[in-house]
């Protein structure tokens, strides 16, 4: 029995650690993007601390907070990333991401969101 | 025999290539700046290139650059990337929450030449152009109100977000802009604003969609930036 139950928790474990990978896997396209175009202002840490941020009047969303990226429906993150901040009564700091990013990338990029901020579609 | 033949044809045919590309600018450039910059459109401009390049692309340098600035800065070249050729490659996170760091000692130095390699370099690349890139004249240099093109450069457009207006500040993301006037052709600036990404595909410039009216009078207030690095 206990044996079993070890195994069980084994398999559980394992469970847990790919799903790990396959969600790294899964995002590592959105990421580089992200490293590339968001880290500038966002930050290596996702938190709003970007390099630029320090010259900014509004400091850029902190990608870790779940509450707030909670609160946003995916639709909102989506048009904020393809249109820039302005099309979704944010600051025009944000700008539109169309230029490099096609709407698949995009919708990676919110689904990568949702990940970093541990949050689920909305 | 026959392969005798061929190899003097074939060493006939280098050697005319050579004679054709063997201008002593060209071959500086050969010699110096390729194994950094590109200096042909690149065969590749993936997202990986961007990643991987040590310099900026020069194949478009003679519709970017200014000969005046060029000949001076390659003489005494100063940092006009302070997050380097690819921020995100040497950007660290701050201490405490604050705002994400460069260590400047990861900056690698530009060589610096001589005035009369300055001379042959900076010819060069301005004989470097592409085709249907840059339109001539597109900018049209009427009198704007300045103080309200700093208001567009600063806060309603954002660009000192990512660029530095003035020398000293910290690291951002985006070349520096202060000597932007000296060193650009505001015909390029025009062109680079309409659209980034036809000079560089994937760059982490966003396509702002600015109307022309605005692209004219950022183009007009870059112009008149013509600071140098504080030493």
């Amino acid at each position: 029995m206990r044996r079993q139950l070890t195994s069980t928790w084994l398999a559980c474990l394992c469970t847990l650690f790919a799903g790990g990978a396959v969600a790294a896997e899964q995002h590592a396209a959105a990421e580089l993007n992200y490293n590339t175009y968001c880290v500038q202002c966002h930050g290596v840490n996702r938190d709003g601390n970007g390099i630029n941020s320090k010259q900014m009047s509004v400091k850029p969303r902190d990608h870790t907070d779940s509450k707030a990226m909670g609160d946003t429906p995916d639709e909102t993150l989506f048009k904020a990333i393809k249109e820039g901040g302005l099309s979704v009564s944010k600051s025009v700091l944000m700008p539109k991401w169309s230029g490099v990013l096609d709407d698949g990338q995009i919708k990676e990029m919110v689904a990568y969101l949702r990940f970093v901020s541990k949050t689920s579609s909305k | 025999m026959k392969r005798l033949y061929f190899t003097a044809l074939a060493l006939a045919a280098i050697a005319t290539a050579n004679g054709v590309a063997a201008a002593p600018g060209e071959e500086l450039l050969k010699q110096q700046c390729i194994a950094c910059h590109a200096v042909t459109k690149p065969d590749q401009q993936n997202l990986g290139r961007l990643w991987e390049r040590k310099g900026p692309d020069l194949h478009y340098a003679g519709d970017k650059f200014n000969r005046e600035w060029l000949l001076a800065w390659l003489q005494n070249p100063t940092v006009i990337r302070a997050s380097g050729v690819m921020y995100s490659k040497l950007v660290k996170p701050g201490a405490d929450k604050g705002p994400d760091q460069i260590d400047p000692a990861q900056l690698q130095a530009h060589p610096k030449l001589s005035a009369e390699q300055a001379a042959l370099a900076a010819d060069a690349l301005l004989a470097l152009k592409v085709p249907g890139l840059v339109e001539k004249g597109s900018f049209k240099n009427e009198t704007a109100n300045v103080a309200f093109a700093s208001m567009l450069f600063s806060k309603l457009r954002g660009c000192t977000s990512c660029h530095a207006a003035k020398p000293g500040g910290a690291a951002q993301s985006g070349p520096e802009l202060y000597s932007g006037g000296a060193r650009l052709q505001p015909d390029y600036v025009a062109a680079y604003l309409r659209n980034p990404h036809k000079f560089d595909p994937h760059v982490w410039m966003p396509a702002l969609g600015l109307n022309e009216g605005d692209v004219q009078k950022l183009t007009g207030y870059i112009a008149t930036l013509k600071q140098t690095e504080t030493k």
